[in-house]
């Protein structure tokens, strides 16, 4: 069975009163174990993919069909989708100003273990657990004690993203641009979060601009979308040959 | 679309689960105010002469003031005849009684309340983890004091904790030297009445350098149609000594708007401390603004003697129409004034709070936090007014008002007004407005939170340093009450 299963999907958005589309027929499978790149150039909808499947509002699916674990994303609530095991994690992820990060953290796994009839975690347990995943990703215990975001430099977002996906161990990440803005140090750490992760069982969706992610987070299959669409996939060769020539050859 | 948006979710219909009439028989006073209104209120109190006297003094007072127009709230005329000055549950006619004797129609009110009448009890939801958790209680219902707990415990202290009745004929020279001496009888229009015609509230006296033993915590109700409350409360701390006290106030759901107009007044002397924290949670009125408390209350602070200290927490999430300022003087060298508040607003509420801080002594500091938010049709308005007198050196004050909006059809407002006449005191105003913005309630619900608990979280965490000040007890009570005032608000 796939994770995700993504076919012939056609989405709109009305910006300024006007429609446009911003998928067009768009096909993907993802299986489990597999680690899947998504490149392109600007305004290709790389991101819009990831917030359609999120369910994030203000998408309107013209047609097609995306199935997650089998189930029908296309009309659920965004909820929904997280408790069914799908995580993004943000490009710019938002703050939320008073609310600490482990008290986001708990509220998240509560609801998700609620939604799937399971006893929450222990409090003991799951700070524990929390502040291990931290330490791997070099946050120090004070970051936890934060607001959500609140005042934490670009490198803190993404390494908080990760840290989020390592607390919730969803089935499918969709990593959205979590590499941009990051220096080397930063970098590899997110990388070693994101191979920390994977296993056999789930799958992980990269969005990136940039092949040097790749280096460090080796994906099974790269693919170019353009206008909505994939136009091209390959294996990891197809990357750096994009790094080299760009995407205009592709056209 | 299958997505919830914000607007949505600010747009379902509110619970307010405080909304039951309790069916007792009361004596309940025809609607109108005239002289002997005020004198049958005191002759059902058996009041002492000099307290007559004053309350037809107040009440000449009002009849020569009009109500205050500068506020930033909208309401038809009030009119003053058709409203009950004085009801009491029959069963109360012979003043507050001990809990054995109390009619089990209003102990069950209580109880549906999760009020702990019993003095074993704490409050709902709350675990006891010791002796110390326990919170005395005085009940008022209407017009009247129901009982008060723990007098016992408390009386071994030296602490006295009655109703304000009980306490003019019990501890005549403390009432009579501290009544309306904060606030004087025309201090304003709704004072002057309160003056004229007040019924219950309580007393409170700390002697000098004892540390009340526990919470003190009075719980207002109205029940009757037509009703006003105009409760007195008066709280002394003598020197040295330290109280925590708490008030909650709930009423049935009516239609029509019920006036709610209550003073209190607080004395801190030298090194005495006073912390009083509010969750008032009055009837806010239906989602097309029908009903609701028109909630007109004064509340003031003396800092009297050196290092005092005063310190307001207030959660307000009730009322059809919220108009109040606790302030505190600061007239003691070296004492403290702070002011902690959440307004939340919804559906067609108003409110319009604040502080003032009025500082006379040197070297006095003041601190007020100020949240205010707005959902629905509903408009928030911070007031506040810092003043600092000539003999107020090196004072000091930090002010910090932030507003979060819920939805696109609710309105914040800000009004400060500094007023310094000492060059060296430093005074600090912060302000700012955000919105729960649609992009946060994703970020929640991608997270497997749904909106409802998201836009909880996210109120929750822009009131915490307002939640912080409050006793531990009530902090998890006044979350619940703020998730209960958006869930109610949320479906």
């Amino acid at each position: 069975m796939s994770l995700l299963s993504i076919d012939n999907l056609s989405v709109n958005v009305e910006t300024s009163g006007e429609e446009r589309t911003v998928l067009n027929g768009l096909k993907l499978q993802i299986n489990p174990g597999e680690v899947h790149a998504i490149m392109g150039p600007n305004g290709s909808g790389k991101s819009t993919l990831a917030h359609v499947v999120a369910r994030k509002p203000g998408y309107s699916i013209q047609s097609g069909v995306v199935l997650f674990k089998n189930q029908l994303l296309n009309e659920m609530e965004p909820e929904e989708v997280a408790q069914l095991g799908l995580f993004l994690g943000f490009q710019y992820p938002v703050e939320i100003p008073g609310v600490s990060n482990m008290e986001f953290l708990k509220a998240s796994s509560d609801s998700v273990n609620k939604a799937r009839s399971k006893e929450p975690e222990s409090t003991t347990d799951f700070m524990k657990r929390v502040r291990s995943i931290a330490s791997s990703l070099d946050l120090d215990q004070e970051f936890l004690k934060r607001g959500v975001n609140e005042g934490f430099s670009g490198g803190e977002k993404k390494r908080n993203e990760i840290l989020q996906m390592l607390v919730l161990k969803p089935d499918l990440a969709l990593l959205d641009e979590t590499d941009s803005g990051l220096d080397i140090d930063a970098l590899k750490t997110v990388s070693n979060g994101v191979n920390a992760f994977r296993d056999s069982s789930n799958g992980v969706l990269l969005i990136t601009h940039y092949q040097r992610l790749l280096d460090y987070v080796v994906p099974d299959f790269v693919h170019v979308l353009s206008e909505g669409r994939i136009i091209q996939s390959g294996d990891k060769s197809l990357a750096l040959e994009l790094e080299s020539k760009g995407y205009a050859w592709l056209k | 679309m299958a997505n919830q948006s914000v607007q949505d979710i600010i747009e379902s219909e509110k619970v307010y689960e405080a909304g039951f009439i309790t069916d007792v028989e009361s004596e309940t006073l025809p609607p109108g105010l005239d002289e002997n209104v005020v004198r049958h209120i005191s002759r059902q109190k058996n009041e002492p002469e000099w307290l007559t006297t004053w309350r037809l003094r107040a009440f000449k007072s009002w009849q020569s003031m009009s109500p205050p127009a500068w506020g930033h709230i909208d309401h038809p005329e009030i009119d003053f005849q058709t409203i009950s000055y004085y009801s009491a549950p029959k069963s109360q006619l012979d003043g507050p009684k001990s809990l054995d004797e109390v009619d089990p129609e209003l102990l069950a009110t209580y109880e549906k309340l999760g009020i702990p009448l019993h003095e074993q009890a704490v409050l709902a939801g709350v675990v006891q983890t010791s002796d110390n958790a326990n919170v005395a209680v005085d009940v008022v219902f209407d017009s009247v004091s129901i009982t008060t707990t723990f007098k016992e415990k408390l009386a071994e202290a030296g602490v006295i904790f009655c109703p304000i009745s009980e306490a003019v004929k019990k501890h005549p020279e403390l009432v009579k030297k501290y009544l309306g001496k904060v606030i004087p009888q025309r201090d304003n229009f709704f004072a002057a009445l309160n003056s004229a015609v007040f019924t219950d509230g309580s007393f409170v006296y700390i002697p000098k350098g004892v540390r009340c033993p526990m919470e003190l915590s009075t719980y207002f109700r109205i029940n009757e149609r037509n009703t006003g409350q105009f409760e007195r409360t008066l709280i002394i701390a003598d020197e040295g000594s330290h109280v925590s006290y708490l008030e909650g106030c709930t009423a049935p759901m009516r239609d029509e708007n019920q006036l709610h107009a209550a003073v209190v007044e607080l004395v801190a002397l030298g090194d005495a401390e006073i912390k009083y924290s509010t969750v008032q949670n009055w009837y806010p009125g239906d989602a097309e603004g029908r009903g609701g408390i028109y909630n007109f209350v004064t509340k003031r602070g003396l800092c009297a003697g050196r290092k005092a200290k005063i310190s307001w927490t207030q959660i307000e999430t009730g009322s059809a129409i919220t108009w109040k300022y606790p302030s505190v003087i600061l007239k003691g060298d070296e004492s403290v004034g702070e002011f902690y508040s959440v307004a939340l607003t919804n559906n067609k509420q108003q409110a319009d709070t604040g502080t003032k801080m009025i500082h006379i002594g040197r070297d006095t500091k003041s601190t007020i936090i100020a949240k205010g938010i707005s959902a629905g049709k509903s408009d928030s308005t911070y007031r506040g007014l810092v003043r600092v007198a000539p003999t107020a050196s090196d004072a000091r004050n930090f002010t910090q008002c932030d507003s979060l909006l819920i939805g696109s059809e609710c309105g914040a407002h800000t009004f400060p007004y500094i007023e310094s006449k000492n060059s060296s005191c430093v005074v600090e105003h912060e302000a700012s407005t955000s919105k729960v913005s649609e992009d946060q309630l994703f970020v929640c619900q991608q997270r497997g939170i749904d909106a409802e608990k998201a836009v909880s979280i996210i109120v929750n965490g822009f009131c915490k340093d307002v939640f912080r000040e409050l006793p531990m007890e009530f902090a998890v009570e006044a979350g619940k009450l703020l998730e209960v005032s958006l869930e109610g608000a949320v479906g």
